[in-house]
């Protein structure tokens, strides 16, 4: 595959069409600027400032730009709360509809054919194959990415955390919890 | 189109596999590959829908049995031959052997910041929203042969409707060049049941994200 992509890049840069150059900018932003740890500093800050929760689940673009974490964020980003009585899963059935902004490019897994076909009648399954088991009373609720709107979970806060500053919180917050095929980390792991 | 992208509810394909400290990358090229996707996106020759209808498009064996980003080089190929940016032998042969066109626009490395934002897709209106939160829809049972977002497991399925989400560019027509033509789009949440009968967990509930077309009232 090198040498195949190689010979499309040269084929298109001597055409005039691209710069590499700009293609090294594009890879070194989302290995290093473009990342989880955004989406993490959100959660965080939604389980420290209620007000800033509200804003969030009211309209995500617009309170995630007020956060000031990055350029800007897309117009269509929604945050999805979890509650001991309901656990949110996010899910593109169709292609790999993520939200880069906020966690950057999808792990393989996530666009690999069992979770794109799974996730929507076997989320319980799909869950124990991470090694989460909900409690039985919790139901499930999914959303597949069919057109622009993307979707990030709000995981609830783990207990044991009260009085932790937004750093702190932020070290907890996976990635996967905030796709919803994880959990937050115990806080007994980074205190 | 009923293609083999549509996965959901399909059977067979086996566990997730989650991979430990995963990479952004696991190969040089899967970098340069979306790198040169997102940089050919940028001159504006072709719109989200278009792309992901050249990967929809790909034999079902190629699909299947590539990973995602040799689809997005196989999609990008496919693309900028049809276009007619570049021939087959150029591609075969690793250099150009024709100039190239003039495009509107090229990428440099300065203005790449401002790409790592997503452009908005809403537009305005050219009629009020038929429908409302709380309304009980039913999604039409249509079977394009071009490029759409309803899903196969969620046609002709009951549902209600539960956010309308802005007017947005339609993809199945912008994806065959006939204009953003703007729907308004709706979050449209299932029982389980209705969608996966009695296999389906009963307190499971799944919502999509549906262009007002596909609707109708239920």
């Amino acid at each position: 595959m090198q040498l195949r992509v190689r010979a499309l890049e040269t084929v298109l840069a001597e055409k005039g069409y691209i710069d590499p150059a700009a293609l090294d900018t594009i890879i070194e932003a989302y290995e290093t600027k473009v990342g989880p740890h955004n989406g993490a500093r959100v959660v965080a800050k939604a389980w420290s400032d209620p007000a800033f929760k509200r804003a969030l689940i009211e309209d995500a673009s617009k309170a995630v730009l007020a956060l000031g974490l990055m350029n800007r964020v897309g117009d269509h980003l929604i945050a999805v709360e979890n509650t001991p009585k309901l656990h949110n899963m996010i899910v593109c059935t169709l292609c790999s509809c993520y939200p880069w902004e906020v966690l950057g490019l999808p792990p393989v897994w996530y666009k690999s054919a069992p979770y794109r076909s799974r996730a929507v009648n076997d989320p319980r399954g799909v869950l124990a194959d991470f090694g989460v088991t909900l409690p039985a009373g919790t139901d499930i609720r999914v959303w597949d990415s069919t057109a622009e709107t993307r979707f990030i979970v709000l995981p609830m806060r783990p207990p044991g955390t009260e009085g932790w500053s937004e750093d702190k919180l932020a070290a907890l917050v996976t990635r996967d919890s905030m796709i919803g095929t994880g959990l937050p980390k115990n806080p007994k792991e980074v205190s | 189109m009923d293609g083999i992208h549509d996965m959901g509810g399909m059977h067979g394909f086996g566990k997730v596999e989650p991979e430990p400290n995963e990479p952004v990358f696991h190969a040089k090229w899967e970098g340069r590959c979306f790198a040169l996707n997102r940089a050919m996106g940028y001159a504006g020759l072709w719109t989200i829908d278009k792309s992901r209808a050249a990967r929809e498009e790909l034999p079902p064996d190629v699909y299947l049995a590539s990973s995602y980003y040799k689809k997005w080089e196989l999609g990008l190929e496919n693309l900028v031959v049809e276009l007619g940016l570049a021939g087959a032998d150029e591609i075969a042969a690793g250099h150009a052997l024709r100039p190239g066109q003039a495009l509107k626009r090229k990428l440099a490395a300065a203005e790449v910041p401002k790409t790592l934002t997503r452009g908005s897709f809403a537009r305005p209106a050219a009629a009020a929203a038929r429908f409302k939160p709380g309304d009980r829809v039913r999604t039409k049972n249509i079977h394009p042969a071009t490029h759409t977002r309803l899903p196969r497991y969620a046609r002709g399925r009951v549902g209600v409707v539960e956010a309308l989400r802005g007017c947005h560019v339609f993809p199945d027509t912008v994806a065959v060049g006939k204009g953003e033509n703007p729907q308004w789009l709706y979050t449209v949440l299932f029982e389980g049941r209705e969608l996966w009968g009695e296999n389906g967990e009963p307190s499971l509930r799944v919502s999509i994200e549906a262009f007002e077309p596909y609707l109708e009232p239920a």
